[in-house]
Parts: structure tokens; C-alpha cells; sequence
């Protein structure tokens, strides 16, 4: 797609996912604001459910192409579908392709919903929407400015790495890019890739810990600030599985954003995070 | 080699070996698309791993057991469990296997077998988002939680960590619900619970 269309197509539909729609209401809220500043309509996909997760993936395979399949029925054509959450994204997509591959599902599955399932439709994440934006336009945009915010870019696993989806674009460099065009200054000798520990977070943080803390001591021995993660569920069990006395703010990439693009309710999103971020902000705000 | 006289096979002890490794590593690679057969040892993998220290077989191993056909040992081991499916050691692999797609499909047979499940704690787990799903459409955390501790029998494990997440407002008392949940029971029907 050339960039004179994406600037043009400002219309997206919206998967939130549970982890947005809940537990990291922060993450949903800044995305908003982030979008409205910079003229995008992210319209929630009506009705929406679970992707699946790793929990249908686990144990039955037609349900998680089920789960994913009706959020496909639910997004109209001629708009992409836009999610943030990267593990949303990776079963969408996987379902895409699944139901591309076999007609017969696909038709057992539309008829059950009474809806036909678009598989031509594009799913993209958040970042994508942004370089189609375009960077110059975004830097002229920002309100407030991100100098001598020094931060790891904390992608995860998920965001760009599961080969089964290897035809579709990855995003690794998107969020320096992005906050650098922005004022921020990337730190990048740190654990950007690596795995957060996901659902073992619940079942054995005592695994989760010491990879958690590798993390964290990564970041501080680079002199970062804070960690940016590109996934809500990095962004928890970042903040919560870190036994070390070293405490990091761990920010949702939306909040960063939309805090350069001048949103003015950041303080309601800070207090949900448990370790603070508001010494990082105040001293940004010193600074400027 | 001519075969053995009736009284040399008689005197023979029988060696039982595994079963040829034919079909069990053609089904993986159907359900998974992972070419295990071009796995060479090299331990990427296991080198890579995040997780390797809590699994008793590194992903490497659970290969070569594939290779040799043994498919209990590979079906009731802990790794497929523990494993999140980072795709650390897929994207690492020289010979392209993709490693996590094998442990997806692993983890579908262990399951789908009824074998003993190497570390019941995570199937309790995916047990309880999956109830929440048909309940709710969505996750609902707290419920999955208390669920997972009615279960596991943990209450007191890690209630600083629950505690402080109520506190911040990110452990929601109500769950977030699908209007149509109507369509999401239906899914479930397919699922193997039901069916049995």
C-alpha cells in the first residue's frame, strides 16, 4: 500500500481484547487519546470476544479458530482491523490464514453465525497504522516533548517472531522509531526480545521471576528510565514478577504516545501501575 | 542375513524397541508443519530457551525423542507444558523448524490422548480461561484466579501480588461480557470436554 493512501484512510476497526478491556484499561484509554490527537477513528469492533489465547490454542483447536473467527464476522469490509494486544494479533492473523486455507471450516463457521467471515480483510497492529501516518507528520504533531527520556523498547516475543505469519510485516524498530521521532532516546543494549514469561506469570512466577529481573537488571545496567512495552501483558508481568530492590516504571507504548501528543488525563492511567512512573514524568517535565 | 532356525529364535531374547519413528513424527509435522526430521543437535534451541531450566527435557531432546518414535515419554513430558510458545527457539533454529508450532501440536496430542499431563498445574490453568470464555466471551481474571487456587489448592501463594493488583483496580470484580455469548457457547461444543 503507498502512503498517499494511508494517509486517506483514516477510518480502522478496533480489537481491544480482554487484557485492554480490563486489567489494562490505562493502555485502552491512551491508545484513545493517542488516536483522536492524530485524527484517527478506531471504532470498536461490536461485540467483540476473546481471541482465544493460549488457553484455546492449548487445548482444542477448532475453538480457537472459532473464538477468532467470529471477531473476523464482526469486522466490516473496506477498513483494516487494528489491534494492539500482539497475541490478539497473532491469532487473528493465524485464523485468517486458517480459514483462507480451508473453505469448508469457513463455511461451517459462517453459517453458524449467520455472517459471512471477510478473509481478505487486513489486520494490523497499532505501529503500522503509525508508519503509514507517516514519522515527519507525527514529530510535527507532538505537543509535548519526549527529550531526555532514555528507554528500552520492550517488544516481547510475539510482536514480530512466529514464522507462521512470516508474509505479513514486522514492527522490530517501529517503537524507537516512533518515540524518537518524538524526542525520546532509545536505549537499545538491553532485553528487548525476550519472553516476559506469559501465562506461567500466573501458574509458577517462580519461573517468571529470575527471567523478569534479567529484564529489569538489562535495562538499569543500560541506564534506562523506564521500560516501553509493546504488549499489555509484558507490561504486567514486568511490574509484577520484579523482586529486585531496582525498580523500573514499565509504560504502556499508547501512554508514552499520547503523553508526547499532549493528552492531559495521564495521571488517571499512572496510578493504576504499580510501580510508579510519576518521578520519570516529573522529571521529563523539569527538564522541558 | 539368513533368518534364524526355529530353535536359534527360541533361544533368542526378544528385544522390544520403540515404535518405528515414522508415524509419530509424520503426525507431528502434519498437525504442525515443523520439519522435525531436519533437526541435527545443534542446540540452538536449548541454548536459547527462556525456560529451560524448569523443563526436564530441553526442546532439542523433546526432538530427538520425536525422531526416535517414543512418543510417551514426549507426550507426558513437562517441557511441552512449560513451554509459552515465545518462539525464541523458532526463530533461532538454522534448519527452520518451527520448534513451538511442534510443542502447539504436542500439547494438542497430550491432551487429545488423555495422557498424564507432565504439569497439571497449567492445564488447570487453560481450564479455568476456557470456562471463563464460555461463560463470559472474554476473560474475566478474577474468576479465572480464584478458579485456578480453588484447584491448585495454592490460596496463600502469591497474595501480595493479588492484593496489590486489586488495589490498582486491575483485577476487575465484574467481568466484561459478549451480548451474543449465545454464539460462543456453540463453539464450545466442538470442545473436548463436551464431547466426552
Amino acid at each position: 500500500m503507498s502512503r498517499a493512501q494511508g494517509i486517506d484512510r483514516m477510518d480502522f476497526s478496533y480489537f481491544p481484547g480482554c487484557s485492554l478491556a480490563t486489567t489494562c484499561t490505562e493502555s485502552n484509554q491512551s491508545l484513545m487519546q493517542a488516536a483522536k490527537a492524530l485524527g484517527f477513528n478506531l471504532i470498536e469492533l461490536p461485540d467483540w470476544n476473546c481471541c482465544g489465547s493460549s488457553s484455546a490454542q492449548t487445548m482444542c483447536k477448532n475453538l480457537s479458530l472459532g473464538m477468532a473467527a467470529r471477531n473476523l464476522s464482526l469486522a466490516p469490509a473496506g477498513r483494516p482491523l487494528v489491534a494492539m494486544c500482539p497475541r490478539c494479533l497473532h491469532y487473528l492473523r493465524s485464523a485468517r490464514e486458517c480459514l483462507k486455507a480451508d473453505p469448508e471450516r469457513r463455511r461451517e463457521l459462517e453459517e453458524s453465525f449467520g455472517r459471512p467471515i471477510n478473509v481478505d480483510i487486513e489486520i494490523i497492529h497499532f505501529l503500522e497504522v503509525l508508519v503509514r501516518y507517516g514519522l515527519d507528520r507525527l514529530s510535527a504533531d507532538a505537543k509535548r516533548s519526549l527529550k531526555g527520556l532514555k528507554f528500552v523498547p520492550y517488544y516481547g516475543c510475539t510482536l514480530f517472531r512466529p514464522p507462521r505469519l512470516e508474509k505479513d510485516r514486522y514492527f522490530q524498530g517501529e517503537m524507537e522509531n516512533v518515540l524518537k521521532a518524538l524526542g525520546a532516546e532509545s536505549v537499545p543494549n538491553a532485553l528487548s526480545y525476550r519472553c516476559c514469561g506469559s501465562f506461567l506469570s500466573a501458574t509458577d512466577p517462580e519461573i517468571v521471576a529470575p527471567l523478569v529481573n534479567e529484564i529489569i537488571d538489562s535495562a538499569a545496567a543500560a541506564k534506562a528510565d523506564c521500560l516501553i512495552t509493546a504488549c499489555a501483558m509484558c507490561q504486567l508481568n514486568l511490574e509484577i514478577r520484579n523482586t529486585r530492590k531496582t525498580r523500573l516504571p514499565i509504560f504502556h507504548f499508547s501512554e508514552i504516545l499520547a503523553l508526547a501528543l499532549g493528552a492531559e488525563d495521564y495521571e488517571k492511567w499512572f496510578v493504576r501501575h504499580i510501580v510508579d512512573p510519576r518521578p520519570v514524568i516529573r522529571k521529563l517535565a523539569k527538564a522541558a | 542375513m539368513s533368518a534364524p532356525s526355529p530353535q536359534q529364535a527360541a533361544t533368542l531374547e526378544v528385544i522390544e524397541t520403540a515404535r518405528p519413528p515414522r508415524p509419530l513424527i509424520e503426525e507431528v509435522k502434519e498437525r504442525s508443519g515443523a520439519e522435525i526430521s531436519r533437526c541435527y543437535q545443534c542446540r540452538a534451541c536449548g541454548n536459547g530457551c527462556p525456560f529451560v531450566t524448569a523443563m526436564d527435557y530441553t526442546p532439542n531432546q523433546v526432538v530427538r525423542l520425536l525422531q526416535f518414535g517414543m512418543r510417551e515419554e514426549v507426550l507426558k513430558c513437562k517441557t511441552i507444558w512449560v513451554c509459552v510458545g515465545c518462539h525464541t527457539c523458532s526463530s533461532q533454529c538454522p534448519m527452520g523448524i518451527d520448534i513451538a508450532a511442534m510443542m502447539d501440536a504436542l500439547r494438542l496430542m497430550a491432551v487429545e490422548e488423555g495422557v498424564a499431563i507432565g504439569k497439571p498445574n497449567i492445564i488447570d490453568f487453560h481450564e479455568e480461561v476456557l470456562k471463563s470464555l464460555e461463560k463470559n466471551g472474554r476473560a474475566h481474571k478474577l474468576s479465572i484466579m480464584l478458579g485456578y487456587k480453588r484447584q491448585t489448592g495454592g490460596w496463600f501463594k502469591d497474595v501480595d501480588v493479588g492484593l496489590k493488583m486489586l488495589a490498582k483496580r486491575k483485577l476487575e470484580l465484574f467481568p466484561s461480557r459478549v451480548k451474543a455469548v449465545g454464539e460462543i457457547t456453540d463453539l464450545f461444543k466442538c470442545y473436548w470436554r463436551e464431547s466426552k
